[in-house]
């Protein structure tokens, strides 16, 4: 977008990081960059343990018996996994790190709507996660993620109430977050940003934030369900007590279903971004991408029966649920077409951010396509529940999202941290993560149409040479998670000064001091263009 | 990428097809990993030509396009949908052709629950973890779940059913093809969901028969359904004479049944299931709904044996109170 603020002077505002180095001063923060920074740390910690448990599995895996851990351990690690990863990372990534983070500045504004409920939805994260590490160090939750009924309700001996009180208390930080940036998109935009000069990860966030508001509130309600039925014996869906254990699946797929797209629209969003910034391009079809967006967030409410295809609901609802799955297929393939498209013609340079946006399409494609599989019914019938669902959302959550998250990272860490990473490693990082990625979950595919159930500790024979290849996978994946975290923290103290705009871009966020001040802009930036219009910073002129 | 040299290993690695459904799946699978793949190839190829060719630096024309951005984008949608909607169409067909049981199945029940598959053949011979079933026609299982939701997967035979707890849910197929096959239950279901497997034996009609018979000592199911009519005080009411009123069951299995909201049901298993565990849902006409429910109290495995014994009360020959007392 084209501008009319001044040229940026010396900065006589000291950075957000410099605005206070106490405790207190980061604890009781209401900046958002801070609480951007706080959710970082926090969804890093918990992404290690969860890491740790994947890492667990996948040893376990190596051999046909169940030999390292015993049968109740490893389910405890598979739910232990699930929830952490769902709930703790992947759902608040890149909203509440990098969206809290450059949603503001992209914008042109000094803060979110309501930076006070920004600090409480932190806190209520920390305050869930800290329900969920006490189930954990309590002895365990061994339910899976899906909190099945009436297996959850009535037969799990372990501490599943204690983790599902964790997942309803972060379910509201999840709905504050999404409020906070509903109103904040709608209110705080700088004079002259219209909808249509907004760039797409806001068109991707706010899309976003509108699932979180809406479908969180049913997780609620039916992890409440279940603890009315656990503690007070309430028939609800445990037919013993003449409940309907369908009738659980149908409102946990209704959240979670539309979560799902809380986990990869986001990532689309960075990849807008970074697709732009590093072909000097505006994104192709600006308009069809955003929208595409609004539709996935609308169809992704429709979907949720593709879950329960051999669940025994009926063969019609069946039917239409097959449909509507192929229907929310079509925004996400316009989407990869359309940065496809963008490369054409434009003035391409090899970014560590671009690397890891070329990985998430070609990831997130295999993912969409395999979705599209799963969602014909007659081939589901054969793959439901087996290692073939399993690759499949890992293409689309850590293929789409955790790809987009750290793409995003390093696109945003000059603005975060005011310096620049080492760009070689960088980018050979993301190669590794890429191959390590393929190598770990491509022979989940095969593993599922050869029958392979998922969530079992020990498996026959035949499937061993499979799961060797994934868990060497696995290793090489662990590598390329670990070094940005090595090289990232290193850059922050010793990394190359990045200057206010390292990628010669024409995005607010990038008009404005690294890292930023405390209140974004020293005078609010005034927008008169389209978005991504590079005409304005000419790569040649410094 | 490593990727294309495993895809090969997933053509060579398809389970075995041992059901008339088993090869129709995979051709449609195997049709959608090809336009998959075809996918996969046009966009990697344009995407590396793209990053080639525009790389910053090179001398290329960049001027804008001269076709309009909305003729494209109405292009692509519009081939997205028309291939969806065919996949659709072609897996909707198949899973709707394959949900009704042809009326000459073979019905055997199996019973789900932690940790094993409980078996009965329509002789009353009872297996556990193994299916012994007859190639060649249409077996319909009769599922039942007595805790957790299990569910019943046989890779060979493409086919996945969710074995549900206070519900019967029906799966049939037509075995083609002789042999030894896995059976997985594919829900989680506790501590030892991965130990929950089993075999599936087809055989030939004859072997099968033969085996069927080999049972020195099948007990017949309504003997022991007998007892239990008993034991639940089923007798009570529903032996006439009776002091209650309540309806004889003498030749109620397989009629059709007048309501009292002036609707007919035919009384099949999932009726006279319904009716012990929710017996005010379907009240028949002329009977007040006093019956109380047998939810919770009656065990799955007992209620197989129960709704056994009414069907048998059609025939002449059923078993009365004297030949369960003197068996």
């Amino acid at each position: 977008m084209s501008l009319l603020a001044a040229p940026i002077e010396k900065p006589p505002l000291p950075s957000y990081l410099e605005a206070g180095h106490s405790v207190r001063s980061w604890l009781c923060t209401l900046d958002h960059k801070r609480i951007g920074l706080l959710y970082l740390f926090s969804i890093t910690f918990f992404f290690a343990i969860a890491a740790v448990a994947a890492a667990l599995m996948r040893i376990e895996l190596l051999t046909p018996a169940g030999d390292v851990v015993a049968s109740d351990t490893y389910n405890r690690l598979f739910t232990l996994h699930g929830v952490l990863m769902v709930w703790f990372f992947l759902i608040p990534s890149i909203p509440s790190v990098l969206g809290n983070f450059v949603i503001p500045l992209m914008i042109g504004a000094r803060d979110v709507a309501f930076p006070r409920l920004n600090l409480v939805s932190w806190y209520l994260f920390i305050f869930g996660g800290a329900f969920t590490l006490y189930s954990i160090v309590g002895g365990g939750v061994d339910t899976g993620w899906t909190f099945y009924t009436p297996y959850s309700s009535t037969y799990s001996n372990s501490h599943v109430m204690a983790m599902a009180a964790g997942v309803f208390i972060t379910g509201f930080s999840s709905i504050a977050t999404g409020l906070n940036f509903i109103v904040t998109i709608h209110k705080l935009r700088a004079p002259g940003l219209t909808w249509f000069r907004l760039p797409l990860f806001i068109w991707s966030m706010y899309a976003t934030s509108v699932i979180m508001v809406l479908a969180t509130p049913v997780l609620a309600i039916t992890l409440l369900l279940i603890g009315l039925e656990r503690f007070f014996g309430v028939g609800i869906f445990d037919p013993k007590l003449g409940g309907d254990p369908l009738l659980f699946q149908h409102l946990f797929w209704f959240y979670s279903h539309p979560a799902v797209y809380i986990m990869i629209l986001p990532g689309m969003g960075v990849v807008s971004e970074t697709i732009a910034a590093f072909a000097r391009k505006p994104i192709f079809g600006y308009h069809v991408v955003a929208f595409a967006s609004l539709a996935i967030a609308g169809l992704g409410f429709l979907v949720w029966g593709h879950h329960m295809f051999v669940s025994s609901q009926s063969v019609y609802a069946g039917v239409v649920f097959s449909l509507l799955s192929f229907l929310v297929a079509v925004p996400s393939a316009v989407k990869v077409f359309s940065w496809t498209a963008t490369l054409y013609r434009a003035s391409i340079s090899f970014e560590t951010p671009l690397i890891y946006a070329l990985g998430f399409m070609g990831l997130f494609t295999i993912g969409g396509l395999t979705g599209m599989i799963l969602a014909t019914l007659a081939v589901d019938v054969h793959v439901h529940d087996t290692y073939f669902v399993v690759a499949h959302f890992h293409y689309i959550m850590v293929g789409g999202m955790v790809l987009g998250y750290l793409g995003g990272l390093h696109y945003w860490w000059p603005k975060i941290s005011g310096r620049m990473y080492h760009e070689w490693t960088a980018r050979i990082s993301a190669l590794i993560t890429f191959i390590g990625f393929n190598l770990t979950f491509f022979p989940q595919f095969v593993l599922g149409y050869m029958g392979m159930p998922r969530r079992y500790h020990a498996y026959p024979q035949e499937f061993q040479m499979l799961n060797v290849l994934s868990t060497a996978g696995a290793s090489i994946l662990a590598i390329g998670y670990i070094l940005p975290l090595i090289y990232l923290t290193w850059s922050f103290f010793y990394g190359k000064k990045a200057g206010p705009n390292p990628w010669r871009n024409p995005g607010l966020e990038w008009q404005t001091a690294s890292p930023a001040p405390e209140h974004n802009f020293e005078t609010t930036p005034v927008v008169n263009g389209p978005p991504y219009d590079f005409e304005v910073l000419p790569e040649e002129s410094v | 990428m490593p990727a294309s040299a495993v895809s090969l290993v997933a053509f060579l690695g398809l389970p075995a097809r041992a059901s008339a459904l088993a090869s129709r799946v995979d051709a449609l699978f195997i049709t959608q990993l090809v336009v998959s793949g075809l996918m996969v190839g046009l966009l990697l190829a344009l995407n590396l030509y793209f990053l080639y060719r525009y790389r910053r630096g090179a001398k290329v024309d960049r001027r804008p396009l001269e076709i309009s951005e909305w003729k494209i984008e109405t292009a692509w949608i519009v081939a997205t949908l028309v291939t969806f909607i065919a996949f659709f169409f072609w897996g909707a067909r198949l899973y709707v052709d394959e949900e009704k049981a042809p009326a000459v199945a073979y019905d055997i029940a199996v019973t789900g629950r932690q940790w094993m598959w409980d078996v009965r053949q329509p002789n009353g011979r009872r297996e556990f973890n193994t299916l012994h079933v007859p190639s060649g026609r249409p077996v319909r299982l009769s599922l039942t779940s007595e805790d957790v939701i299990h569910s019943f997967y046989v890779p060979a035979f493409r086919m996945k059913q969710d074995v549900v707890p206070g519900k019967r849910v029906t799966l049939w197929f037509n075995a083609t093809r002789e042999g030894t096959y896995s059976l997985f239950c594919a829900e989680f279901c506790g501590t030892k969901h991965s130990a929950m497997i089993g075999e599936i034996v087809v055989q030939s009609p004859s072997d099968y028969a033969q085996w069927l018979a080999s049972d020195a000592t099948p007990q017949p199911d309504r003997l022991r359904g007998r007892e239990l009519f008993a034991k639940y005080s089923c007798s009570g009411c529903h032996d006439q004479p009776s002091a209650i009123h309540a309806p004889s069951l003498v030749g109620v299995f397989g009629s059709s049944i007048p309501l009292d909201n002036g609707e007919f049901v035919r009384a099949d298993e999932t009726y006279l299931r319904d009716s012990i565990l929710q017996p005010a849902k379907q009240v028949i006409a002329g009977y007040q709904p006093i019956m109380p429910s047998f939810q919770g109290v009656i065990p799955e495995s007992d209620l197989l044996e129960l709704i056994a014994y009414i069907e048998t009360l059609n025939e002449s020959t059923a078993p009365t109170a004297a030949d369960a007392a003197h068996p």
